[in-house]
């Protein structure tokens, strides 16, 4: 089992990222649900200005969405850059982004700015840690609409308080197979916590990989809340799915080899491949890699889950794919990457 | 004053101005909201306007927030707020409103800005000309307002480059 990960990426046999992000506004200035297209714009050009000029990340990177064409803008959201709601948003808008794609912040998304830190694998106190640090520093610079009684101030009742969401990224196959998602479903239910699929969201899960986030963001301190999700609800997602997995080693071993090996044999001789076809092939296998079954890393599994992505095949191919020729292209950038291992 | 759609009477009332003709549209509630209010094909000073000229319907009795004009029935429908001014001039009704979303939490306890912000150049120099913009449409002086919203558009490059030279002189004393 996979516990300090393969390439020294923590818990990355279950934990695909993690997640810290804030919803903060400017004061003075409306929601952009009432703002007029001046005042959109107006509160672009002062986030622009703070987000190029302060030091958030070894190099920043702006981007004006109206700016990118749509194929631009799909590959930020295949790499979960931005959100699938901002791509196609008719504002004023656009991203901040990091050179390593740790660091993005959203301008005019649903809040003034959204600011998210991520990583790869079981890594939250990082990403806390890393995003209190860029919040301190664009309040040197920006007056946030705060409350006395309310905090941080957002256009939706659900961010109010602290502003902070905290996200996991888990793959969960074993507890599929199982039949136990539904408890699983339940159980953070009680919690308070949201799940939903791979582009957050509105998103439908693929390949079993689902999204995980605190709903409360008003009457507990950001620690009480990062320390719950770092201490219980990650550990103890963690446990169910490993725990499923030695049931189905235990009780079903063959048959669940069957199923990783027949994943693995068509990613590796396919000549077409959609892309909701090519997800779930490659969730099977990417829980045979992080049981030893395939001789694949999870790394590897885990960018071609990117690369298979519409966008990203248009762009590695350089040119418009047709629907028959992307089918082709996924399932020649699927094969070269395997056959590598 | 009549929709120009229908014989209902008219609660939006948007002024555009366009090659320095004033073009005006009236509409009732219901074909406001087919059109998104912002009608579709104008310049963008139209949806500027219609911030400051959105009548009040004549039925509304709720109470509106004095910064941004939304009613609490609006909000509720929505479920989104309409500006930072809101949360005090409906705190009552928004007090349940956030209860019920963070299942019973009231009160915020985490962190706080830890220092008053200095406003810049830039954002002192455009609340001017927003304040200035606000009083030329409130004056129907529409061509002025077309000017400062020009002016507002530059305002970035402009600030820029005013640091950029105090920059350069800096850098040759």
């Amino acid at each position: 089992m996979n516990i300090d990960g393969d390439n020294g990426i923590p818990d990355n046999d279950v934990v695909l990222t993690t997640r810290s992000r804030l919803a903060r506004n400017l004061a003075d200035h409306p929601f952009l649900n009432r703002a007029s297209d001046m005042q959109s714009a107006l509160v672009m050009q002062t986030a622009q200005r703070v987000l190029l000029d302060a030091p958030l990340s070894e190099k920043t990177l702006w981007m004006d969405l109206d700016e990118l064409t749509p194929l631009d803008r799909s590959l930020l959201v295949e790499r979960h850059l931005i959100s699938r709601h901002h791509s196609e948003s008719s504002l004023h808008r656009g991203v901040a982004i990091s050179s390593d794609e740790h660091m993005s912040i959203m301008v005019n998304e649903e809040d003034h700015l959204r600011i998210q830190v991520i990583q790869r694998g079981s890594r939250l106190d990082e990403t806390f840690e890393q995003l209190m640090r860029i919040d301190a520093l664009l309040e040197q610079q920006l007056d946030y609409a705060f409350h006395d009684q309310w905090g941080y101030l957002s256009v939706c009742p659900t961010n109010v308080g602290t502003g902070i969401r905290f996200s996991v990224m888990v793959h969960l196959p074993a507890l599929r197979i199982t039949n136990e998602l539904a408890k699983v479903q339940r159980a953070a239910k009680e919690l308070h916590l949201v799940v939903r699929g791979y582009y957050g969201e509105g998103s439908e899960s693929t390949g079993q990989i689902y999204q995980v986030s605190n709903q409360v963001t008003l009457g507990r301190t950001e620690e009480e809340i990062q320390e719950e999700f770092s201490k219980s609800i990650i550990p103890a997602l963690i446990d169910y799915e490993r725990s499923a997995r030695n049931v189905l080693m235990k009780k079903n071993s063959m048959l669940l080899d069957d199923r990783i090996q027949r994943a693995y044999s068509v990613l590796c001789s396919a000549r077409l491949l959609k892309v909701d076809e090519a997800m779930k092939l490659l969730s099977r296998v990417r829980l045979g890699a992080s049981l030893g079954h395939v001789d694949c890393s999870i790394q590897t599994i885990d960018e071609l889950l990117v690369q298979v992505q519409p966008a990203h095949l248009n762009q590695q191919a350089q040119s418009t794919l047709s629907d028959n020729d992307e089918l082709e292209y996924r399932a020649l950038i699927v094969r070269n990457t395997l056959s590598q291992q | 004053m009549k929709c120009d759609l229908c014989n209902k009477p008219a609660v939006v009332h948007e002024v555009s101005i366009n090659n320095g003709k004033k073009k005006e549209v009236h509409l009732c509630l219901e074909h406001a909201q087919a059109a998104g209010v912002a009608i579709p094909g104008q310049q963008p000073i139209n949806k500027l306007l219609t911030k400051f000229v959105i009548g009040q319907s004549p039925k509304s009795t709720g109470k509106e927030c004095p910064d941004c004009g939304i009613t609490f029935a609006q909000i509720k429908r929505s479920n989104l707020i309409g500006c930072p001014g809101c949360y005090n001039a409906f705190r009552d009704s928004l007090g349940s409103l956030i209860e019920q979303a963070q299942y019973g939490a009231s009160s915020h306890i985490g962190r706080v800005p830890n220092r008053k912000h200095t406003p810049s150049q830039f954002e002192l120099r455009a609340k001017k000309l927003m304040n200035e913009l606000d009083a030329a449409v409130t004056a129907e002086q529409y061509e002025r307002a077309a000017i400062l919203r020009d002016r507002l558009n530059k305002l970035s490059t402009e600030v820029q480059a005013d640091e950029d030279e105090v920059q350069g002189g800096d850098g040759g004393s």
